[in-house]
């Protein structure tokens, strides 16, 4: 596996670098403040490629490579986390659409989406349902004219500016995805106010009341709408949360290496006491740790190699975990400072808290990844047991 | 008759995600043995192992239930 970025790595990363800390991260703060991001970012974000950055050419998308796309998520992660909403679930609907649409919901959405001419969502969490996401209580009812949806769901990201909406619904018993429109007849918008972290990624609640959507809605097949459509969607998200948690610890290490190098305590600058080093040398090896888990997924992804669902889920697993404690202890090193508004510190630990949450919690994780390792323990048991038969 | 190289290739992919052996003709998805964690990893697994695209229309469970549903997919996917 080679970790050093090529020549045209190096120059897009450049490019990610100078467009975030330009265009984001002096406005980082107000954003998080006005709990909204302003349109015109939208746009220019759009123009850059970045909302269809894993959008194929021949739909007008950018066609990212996996390494390529991660580096964008870590640059515009350090600028703002909240940010990375953006770009996690347009990227979410893009890559299910190219995996499992049709050619039709291809060549309507994909060049729009990849403009960033229209915004999409996805539609999974519910007010009764989280983590037992195949479980959804939104029904869709087939008739002649095509689905009936109703149901509410919760905490979707980007909800109140996204234009269509990947949503996960029961049909038939069924878990089954659809795209739906905001404009469709049944369906509406809340917007959620007063969020601990990624105040502005612009959280909504959607309501589906007798809401009917054509036939032709129906991504994929009734019965594969979460494994296949939302697991495509879902792998996506975690591999841009994974690499946006590594911008995020980035910011806090750079936050916090400046803070003990300006404060002083008891005479000396805080770097100079080993405790505050303790925390700094845990951040280094920890943000290090995820790079290489980050790139190691980019890695699988841009082979195909079907390692990548397990690796990017450890990615998510580790980086989320590892930036939650960096913030922590980046606030701690700022103490009082840390807590006000005159630091971005806080708003860091908020967003970092949230990381844990989005794209399937620490706890879901937990289960996938040790259920994969019982079952290649399980595998190289039965391989030698083969083994030992055949040399009996 | 089933090429025995393509069934030996896709007990080997199932292998990686069933906590026992399968039978031939054993519903994978019905008894749990192939969890739908698992359903992309088998998806990339088919198309990096026999070099062919599953596509929207191929969503169809009767494709990926069993063994035999596996080899049967395979074998029209690759004749084509």
């Amino acid at each position: 596996m080679d970790i050093e970025l090529n020549a045209e790595q190096r120059l897009d990363q450049e490019e990610f670098r100078e467009f975030a800390q330009a265009e984001i991260a002096p406005f980082a703060d107000q954003y998080d403040r006005d709990e909204a991001l302003p349109s015109a970012l939208i746009k220019k974000m759009g123009a850059a490629g970045y909302l269809g950055a894993v959008v194929p050419s021949e739909y007008g998308g950018r066609n990212m490579g996996a390494i390529e796309f991660g580096l964008l998520c870590e640059e515009i992660g350090r600028s703002s986390a909240s940010v990375i909403s953006l770009l996690t679930v347009q990227g979410m609907v893009c890559q299910a659409l190219t995996r499992w649409g049709s050619t039709a919901q291809k060549e309507q959405w994909l060049p729009r989406l990849a403009s960033g001419e229209k915004m999409a969502a996805f539609g999974l969490t519910e007010p009764n349902i989280g983590s037992d996401a195949s479980n959804v209580e939104t029904a869709a009812v087939q008739g002649e004219e095509g689905f009936v949806l109703n149901g509410h769901k919760q905490w979707i990201s980007c909800g109140q500016l996204a234009d269509v909406f990947l949503i996960i619904a029961q049909c038939e018993g069924k878990p089954s995805a659809f795209l739906v429109e905001k404009d469709c007849p049944g369906f509406s918008v809340e917007p959620i106010t007063g969020m601990l972290g990624f105040r502005s990624a612009m959280l909504a609640k959607l309501h589906m009341e007798d809401c009917a959507i054509p036939p032709e809605s129906l991504v994929g097949r009734v019965g594969f709408g979460f494994s296949h459509v939302a697991g495509a969607a879902l792998d996506h998200g975690r591999y841009c949360v994974g690499w946006g948690c590594l911008g995020l610890a980035e910011a806090c290490i750079d936050a916090a290496l400046d803070y003990a190098g300006k404060r002083k305590q008891f005479g000396v600058p805080l770097k100079n006491h080993q405790l505050i080093q303790q925390m700094l040398a845990e951040m280094i090896t920890n943000t290090k740790a995820t790079r290489l888990l980050c790139y190691h997924s980019g890695f699988l992804k841009e082979k195909g190699d079907p390692a990548l669902i397990m690796e990017t889920s450890i990615t998510k697993y580790f980086a989320s975990r590892s930036v939650a404690k960096i913030a922590d202890d980046t606030l701690q090193i700022h103490g009082a400072n840390g807590c006000s508004s005159e630091y971005p510190v806080q708003r860091y630990l908020r967003d970092a808290k949230i990381m844990e949450i989005i794209e399937g919690s620490t706890q879901i994780q937990q289960i996938i990844i040790a259920k994969s390792g019982l079952m290649e323990h399980a595998l190289e048991r039965r391989r030698a047991r083969k083994r030992q038969a055949q040399n009996t | 008759m089933a090429d025995e190289k393509v069934v030996a290739k896709i007990r080997e992919i199932l292998a990686q995600f069933a906590a026992e052996d399968v039978e031939q003709d054993q519903d994978i998805f019905a008894t749990g043995l192939v969890n739908s964690l698992f359903a992309m990893q088998l998806v990339l697994s088919l198309e990096g192992e026999f070099n062919f695209e599953v596509a929207d229309e191929d969503l169809d469970i009767n494709n990926f239930n069993s063994v035999n549903a596996l080899v049967g997919f395979v074998e029209k996917k690759t004749s084509v």
